[in-house]
């Protein structure tokens, strides 16, 4: 199963975290077979938000919502389940500093989300 | 149908039935089709027994016909959506693994998958006392004074993060086991203290959570003898002890040194005693054990005036060193004062106080105020009662609260 770790932290706090452990940690995944992809990102400052309604693109700076952490770079893996996502998020170095939020990936098209509502309902 | 099997369906429903579901679930991946599953065993059970008798291993027989129900559900389902056949191949035949070890296993999987800490912790709760106790939601969303609705929905939902995010079914590696269990050793007493002094409303006590709790304790000793767990147990039943002593028949609290020490339960007194020096003789003592040790001072003194005090500002203090806290200190404050007399307590009190950490914790006002009131300083205590009395959320200890504010000398 594929699961997307999405890594937030304090971006002020970036240089707590050195560069070539993130590499190191990287690696070590791509050695066990549970990469998929990986990639830190740019400061949220270089960040564009795109929105189309009623047909209209409309562009704008920065991310939709100021948050204290913001999202500083992904990893997707592949898991046999939750637990051993956890494990390797609790390997991710920002983890120390930020939070790693952990999801199970959707395949589109299939395991549409039961939505609390629906779900109630289907009791 | 005999009397005699319609009873032995009951007993066997009784003590079997969360075990069947335990291993369905490992077998059939699934908490819905699992209890589906083992209603369909015992309506099987219904049918054949009266007539063929009861078979020799009662458990396994039902295991099995879960699990035959199950295939055949999904076969039906088949006919109607392109569901494939490695779906119902998938299912273990067990008939071989399904005695003794698997069994308790699989108990004891299903215990820390609905302790699992990626589940919400309101949720841990109430999948606990649903799928580990058998209780319905009716049953909890009452002893929870929640609705059934938003309790339905709160399972509903974490049943669909076990699936969607795949929480597996299985007893957390010896890496992980620590914190794991540490987690499930917080529901339990989680349910437990909601059984027995409820966090608002009316009523001091509500029996059965504390007895579930205390159900749950047992079982995960029986499966897990972990010291922390052991100690667990023994805080729950030394606490259990004093329910007959601790309010009056109106429902008024009474106090510790107060209560009538012959109403309480000798039995749980003994067990949880002897549970406290077995997790103290793993030398592998947790914060549990610790606070079972103190209980069980209490609880083996023939009097208030009999409790061994520095016994337990010893236990206290190896207590706020494992694990440091406001309230363990706050507790050590009041031990003092009854070892060394109250102003060597109220200046402790007053230290924390000063912190800011319990302004808002109606029982340091408490203390603060009994230590004043002994001392004779009616005016502080008068202060700290009504400071108390606002912070309190309990409709009983309100009342306590105020009782002591009238008893004080104009």
């Amino acid at each position: 199963m594929k699961y997307l770790c999405l890594v937030y932290m304090d971006e002020r706090r970036l240089e707590e975290i050195d560069d070539n452990e993130c590499m190191a940690c990287g690696d070590a995944l791509r050695q066990s077979g549970k990469m998929i992809a990986g990639q830190a990102l740019q400061s949220v400052q270089t960040a564009t938000t795109v929105r189309v309604r009623n047909g209209r693109v409309s562009v704008t700076d920065g991310p939709f919502a100021e948050t204290k952490e913001q999202l500083a770079g992904f990893y997707m893996i592949e898991a046999k389940d939750l637990n051993e996502a956890i494990q390797v998020a609790t390997r991710i170095p920002p983890a120390r500093v930020g939070s790693i939020e952990v999801r199970p990936v959707r395949e589109l098209g299939f395991d549409r989300p039961a939505f609390a509502g629906a779900a109630a309902a289907a009791t | 149908m005999p009397e005699q099997v319609a009873e032995s369906i009951d007993a066997i429903y009784r003590t079997e039935s969360r075990r069947v579901f335990a291993t369905l679930v490992r077998m059939l991946g699934d908490f819905d089709l699992a209890e589906e599953a083992l209603h369909d065993a015992f309506r099987a059970a219904l049918e054949q027994w009266p007539r063929e008798g009861v078979p020799a291993n009662p458990r396994a027989w039902l295991v099995s016909a879960g699990r035959f129900k199950a295939i055949d559900g999904i076969r039906r389902q088949r006919r109607f959506e392109a569901l494939d056949e490695e779906a119902a191949e998938a299912i273990p035949d067990e008939r071989d693994t399904i005695e003794g070890d698997d069994i308790e296993d699989d108990r004891l999987r299903l215990i820390f998958t609905c302790c699992h800490p990626a589940l919400a912790s309101d949720a841990q709760v109430a999948l606990t006392l649903r799928e580990v106790c058998g209780l319905t939601t009716e049953a909890i969303a009452q002893a929870f004074l929640t609705g059934a609705p938003t309790l339905a929905q709160r399972i509903v939902r974490a049943k669909s993060k076990i699936r969607d995010a795949r929480i597996p079914y299985q007893v957390p590696s010896t890496e992980e086991l620590p914190q794991r269990l540490d987690n499930v050793l917080r529901v339990v007493y989680l349910v437990f203290n909601e059984g027995y002094s409820a966090s608002s409303g009316a009523s001091v006590t509500r029996v059965d959570l504390s007895g579930e709790a205390i159900r749950v304790g047992r079982l995960l000793i029986e499966l897990l003898p972990e010291p922390e767990a052991i100690g667990l147990l023994a805080l729950m039943l030394l606490q259990e002890s004093r329910r007959a002593a601790r309010t009056t028949p109106t429902g008024e609290l009474i106090l510790l040194a107060d209560q009538d020490r012959t109403l309480w339960n000798r039995a749980h007194i003994a067990e949880g005693t002897a549970l406290v020096e077995r997790a103290l003789a793993s030398r592998r003592i947790g914060p549990y054990a610790l606070q079972a040790a103190i209980a069980a001072v209490h609880a083996n003194a023939e009097s208030p005036d009999a409790t061994d005090w520095s016994e337990i500002v010893g236990l206290y203090d190896v207590l706020l060193r494992l694990e440091p806290s406001p309230v363990v200190e706050l507790n050590r404050a009041v031990a003092i004062a009854m070892r060394d007399g109250p102003a060597a307590g109220l200046a402790l009190v007053d230290a924390i106080l000063a912190r800011g950490d319990l302004a808002e914790y109606h029982l340091a006002h408490a203390a603060r105020a009994d230590l004043c009131r002994r001392l004779g300083a009616v005016a502080q205590a008068r202060a700290s009662y009504e400071r108390a009395i606002a912070l309190a959320r309990q409709e009983p200890e309100r009342r306590f609260l105020e009782r002591r504010l009238t008893e004080l000398p104009q």
